[in-house]
């Protein structure tokens, strides 16, 4: 069957089978920062926004995207820089593999709650697991962003 | 992996209704749960065209469409405040937010799921649904049902004034809970619900500490049933001391 979406902003048109999911359609065309971790609906490697709200890609058929807009990581690398060089300079990434459903989800919180306080931060990315980390880094690197970003609005 | 033949956008319920008694087919809510079913689906019958995603008010109830999401539940401002943000809790710990944008409350009632911290908490707000087939019944009566082939197209939630409180027992964050447990006070006394026994939440009304001594509890992979007897224990002792203060 046919469907029409709006990926990273660009319109496109694609048949798809009925039991398509959205991550294989997604890796498909070309959007790799889309990973594969458990595929049950667990991990939250596979997240990305439909319509504005983060989802799991694995667990979406590729025809409920009919007439929606999806953004990946490929779509979304300027806003991404913003914070990711924090996540960084904490040391929070390791193997690195869960690190773009992690910056996925933290643009839909971010963009949801501009000014999150800590437990808001870990209730809103408990979805998202890394096998390296202790979720620590992760959470300090964020915080850095967000003292950085008030900082520079105070001046 | 589920494998499906056919995908329909239903353009009304009843085409909705006379595909889904085919056996072979399956109502896809989310699809969180169907997903991890082995085997195959001939039709998998979308319902996302029918305007069942409002969760909609009047005087006297809330009224959920079946595809609303558990994100939904979790941030109307309106069930936050009949229910004091025990049904906020009660879903916020179930996977992330990215699965609660897509699990469904249609799924998650009709699924009936045992451990469901969604069917516990409806069932403690005396909720109804609304089958296209079966027609409207209290969710108590169609949690105990064997209804199968119908479509859930609502779950009615009565503005009666309470107090309510929503705990459960994890072994870790975002795991399966390993006892649920649902209190409300009402004009008409306390009614608690209690899941995750393993089995499916059920409801107690009047002395509910004592009553609960009388639950069957089971075993599995996450608990003994002695365990869960005694958490059950504490779950409703502190249930009722936050309903009193
Ligand atoms: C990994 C994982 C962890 C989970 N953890 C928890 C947890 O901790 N607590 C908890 O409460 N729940 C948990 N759940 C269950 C989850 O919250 C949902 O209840 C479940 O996924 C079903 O919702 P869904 O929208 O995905 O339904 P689906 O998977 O799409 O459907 C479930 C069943 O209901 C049928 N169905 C769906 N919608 C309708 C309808 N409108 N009318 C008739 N039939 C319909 C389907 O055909 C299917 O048989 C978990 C699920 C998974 C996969
Ligand atoms: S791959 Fe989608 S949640 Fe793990
Ligand atoms: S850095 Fe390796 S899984 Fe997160």
């Amino acid at each position: 069957m046919e469907i029409r979406l709006t990926l990273n902003g660009k319109k496109l048109a694609a048949d798809v089978a009925a039991d398509e999911l959205l991550i294989d359609f997604l890796r498909a065309h070309g959007c790799l920062s889309v990973k594969r971790g458990c595929e049950s609906s667990n991990c939250g490697l596979c997240t990305v926004l439909m319509d504005e709200k983060p989802v799991l890609s694995c667990s979406v058929l590729a025809a409920r995207a009919n007439g929606k807009s999806v953004y990946t990581l490929e779509g979304l690398q300027a806003e991404a820089e913003d914070f990711v060089g924090f996540i960084a300079d904490q040391g929070a990434e390791q193997c690195g593999f869960c690190n773009p459903g992690f910056v996925m989800n933290t643009i839909a919180l971010l963009r949801e709650n501009p000014d999150p306080t800590d437990d808001e931060i870990r209730a809103f990315l408990a979805g998202n697991l890394c096998r390296c980390s202790g979720y620590e880094g992760q959470l300090r690197g964020i915080r850095a962003y967000l003292d950085s970003r008030k900082e520079a609005r105070n001046g | 992996m589920l494998s499906i033949k056919n995908y329909v956008r239903a353009q009304s319920l009843d085409e909705a209704y006379a595909l889904c008694q085919k056996k072979s087919s399956a109502v896809l809510g989310g699809m969180l749960w169907l997903k991890m079913q082995r085997g195959g689906v001939d039709t998998a019958i979308d319902l996302s065209d029918l305007g069942l995603d409002k969760i909609e008010e009047t005087e006297s109830e809330y009224r959920l469409g079946a595809m609303v999401t558990l994100r939904e539940l979790e941030k109307h401002p309106g069930l936050d405040a009949l229910t004091q943000g025990a049904m906020a809790e009660s879903v916020r710990h179930i996977v992330g937010v990215q699965f609660r944008n897509l699990a469904t409350v249609g799924g998650s009632v009709f699924g009936r799921f045992g451990f469901s911290d969604v069917l516990t908490m409806l069932l403690s707000l005396e909720a109804r649904v609304a089958l296209h087939g079966a027609g409207i019944m209290s969710l108590e009566d169609f949690a105990a049902s064997g209804i199968r082939r119908d479509i859930l197209t609502h779950v009615i939630i009565p503005k009666t004034p309470r107090k309510c409180v929503y705990l459960s027992q994890r072994n870790i964050s975002t795991d399966f809970p390993v006892l649920t447990c649902a209190l409300s006070r009402s004009d008409e006394g306390v009614l608690c619900a209690v899941g995750a026994r393993p089995g499916r939440a059920v409801c107690l009304r009047g002395d509910v500490a004592k009553l609960a001594d009388g639950l069957v509890f089971g075993s599995n992979t996450r608990a003994s049933a002695d365990y869960r007897r005694e958490i059950c224990r504490v779950l409703i002792r502190r249930g009722l001391e936050r309903l009193e203060g």
